[in-house]
């Protein structure tokens, strides 16, 4: 059989800057690699010989779709080394501020990213042509996130008002109240976008790697939570580096996740939703059932499914929160420094973010590590994408292309994130 | 009477990311009765929100196209589209190219769309603009109210 090499040089609707090869010998795939080459960042090292307190700012500059994950990855570590519990209603407040960042990026990734896969579309702009008011609700949608990270964070990228032990400023009742309308009809957009979404042609996929995700008794876990694995795992944020390893690929700029010793695991909407839907909102629930969904869901072309569905839960758990709101009596708790090491935990929109900070008795970092979600899903990406190459490999070229790129953004790589982006490359034999 | 926008675009904290806003400045006092200037985030609904129900709107952004710092550009984007190289989407957010080609395919689009671009130098976090955007600013802003100014004549004509 002729061999052949099949190139796509900037592989588009995907965060950052990346690569991707398969190299097919007729129709034997002999390797597939998705390579990183956006440069390195050093954020860990930036880090070192700053204080304690400039962590969550310093960080929330590795992302600009998912500041608050990094921002509360940080505090989680910090906190909880020096002892800190902030009360109630600021940890509500985090909470809230997270559900703005779910709306926000993954309105962004259904809308703009993914949906135009499933259609047919080389983009979203093309898409607005067609069904402009599905791409209307997808705006609006994003734009409630940006709304409400905007009142609680004090701005929509990035935000400003997040530190060590709370907030600089705490939002009035009726600040949080403005929110509610537009809440309630991002809740409708959101239910709508779990029907469109449903109604996409799905290929028969499913992934049976390890699946790894927070979990909080009560709650759909967001902000915090234990580390949980479908194979039995039941960790505290302090046991994740015995349990996972980081290995560097020369072909990548970011470090590549597994479980120590060999293991692949996926981490995510996926991981979430099957391993805690249980948690959801009884609306989020019921959109989930109406659309066939089931208690689990490994397959990473449905995770536009899931995430609509968690965009359901996100807008309905912001409307909750602020129900419930009562100002904190002081907007930040004090919080002195201990030296040790700090671990801390969130549910960033593309999976389970972890840091670890070691500090001295003033609060002076002297090591930082950062492992992005996206990090750890690139092996899981990679043996997707293997065996979905195996199973196509008699599609013609460009057809595989499109199939390879959306194996890939059905998993919303944050590769910025990473490091961390994506051009892909064929090559056949 | 036909509404004008003035918008500028930038982040003010990214060195001349912040050009766009800081021209928005320079113009706010200076423009015709009537015009109305905002500075915006790059956000598609906030831009589409920002110019909806105008006939013209003029945006002003930094761009980098590899041409030297402070060249100016300017494109008439009410009928063709922009060229995405020179205002290039960041990788993490929906950039003021495909916004308007968004806000076209959506008809949210002002019949008349003019877009400054001035090429930046720098992008360093916390520096000020460097002297060539800077220079640049002014000669834009010239530029920016001669554009409105001819406006006014042909329309009182």
């Amino acid at each position: 059989m002729a061999k052949r090499t099949i190139v796509t040089d900037y592989l588009a609707r995907v965060e950052g800057e990346g690569a991707m090869t398969v190299q097919l010998d007729g129709d034997r795939v002999e390797h597939v690699e998705l390579r990183i080459f956006e440069p390195p960042r050093f954020f860990e090292a930036f880090l070192r010989g700053r204080s304690f307190r400039e962590a969550p700012d310093i960080t929330a500059r590795i992302c600009g779709i998912c500041p608050v994950a990094y921002q509360t990855s940080a505090i989680n570590a910090m906190e909880s080394l020096c002892g800190v519990e902030v009360p109630e209603p600021i940890r509500m407040l985090r909470r809230l501020l997270y559900c703005g960042e779910w709306i926000e990026s993954h309105a962004l990734h259904v809308y703009m990213l993914h949906a135009p896969d499933f259609l047919g579309y080389e983009s979203a702009i093309e898409l607005a042509r067609d069904a402009p008011a599905a791409v209307e609700r997808g705006l609006a949608l994003k734009r409630t996130g940006n709304d409400l990270m905007t009142l609680v964070g004090g701005r929509e990228i990035h935000p400003i008002n997040v530190r060590v032990g709370g907030f600089y400023r705490v939002p009035t009742k009726p600040e949080l109240r403005e929110l509610v309308e537009s809440l309630e009809r991002a809740r409708e957009a959101a239910l709508d976008t779990v029907r469109w979404t449903a109604g996409f042609e799905f290929p028969e996929r499913i992934v049976d790697c390890d699946l790894v995700a927070l979990e909080q008794p009560d709650e759909y876990a967001i902000e915090r939570g234990r580390i949980r694995s479908s194979a039995g795992l039941d960790l505290a944020p302090s046991e994740y580096d015995e349990h996972f390893e980081e290995l560097h690929v020369e072909r990548s700029n970011a470090l590549q996740s597994q479980l120590r010793g060999g293991g692949t695991y996926l981490c995510g909407p996926l991981a979430r939703y099957s391993l805690g839907s249980a948690e959801l909102s009884p609306l989020a629930r019921e959109a989930a059932a109406e659309v066939g969904l089931g208690d689990e869901c490994r397959d990473p072309f449905r995770s536009i499914v899931v995430r609509s569905v968690e965009l359901v839960h996100a807008c309905d758990e912001s409307l909750r929160l602020i129900e419930a709101y009562e100002p904190p009596d002081h907007p930040a708790v004090q919080v002195d420094p201990v030296a040790g090491t700090g671990y801390g935990v969130s549910e960033a929109p593309r999976g389970l973010l972890y840091h670890r900070y070691r500090l001295d008795a003033d609060g002076t970092i002297l090591d930082a590590k950062i492992v992005p979600p996206t990090s750890q899903n690139q092996l899981a990406i990679e043996d997707d994408l293997r065996d979905v190459v195996a199973r196509n490999s008699r599609l013609e070229d460009d057809v595989l292309r499109r199939l390879c790129e959306q194996t890939i953004r059905n998993y919303d790589p944050c590769i910025s994130c990473a490091t961390h982006f994506l051009d892909l490359q064929v090559e056949r034999k | 009477m036909t509404r004008t926008v003035v918008i500028g675009i930038g982040n003010p904290l990214r060195g001349d990311d912040a050009a766009g806003v800081v021209a928005a400045e320079h113009l706010r006092p200076r423009v015709p009765e009537g015009v109305e200037v905002v500075s915006c985030s790059e956000e598609p609904s906030r831009l589409m929100e920002a110019w909806e129900g105008a006939d013209r709107v003029l945006l002003v952004d930094t761009v980098a196209s590899g041409a030297a710092a402070g060249t100016l550009h300017r494109f008439d984007a009410g009928e063709e589209a922009v060229p995405a190289r020179t205002f290039r989407s960041s990788t993490h957010a929906i950039g003021i190219a495909d916004t308007i080609e968004l806000a076209r395919a959506l008809g949210r689009l002002p019949r008349r769309v003019r877009v400054y671009g001035i090429e930046a130098g720098s992008f360093e976090t916390g520096s000020s603009l460097t002297p060539a955007v800077e220079s640049a600013v002014a000669f834009l802003v010239k530029d920016v109210l001669a554009d409105l100014e001819e406006e006014r004549c042909t329309s009182a004509r």
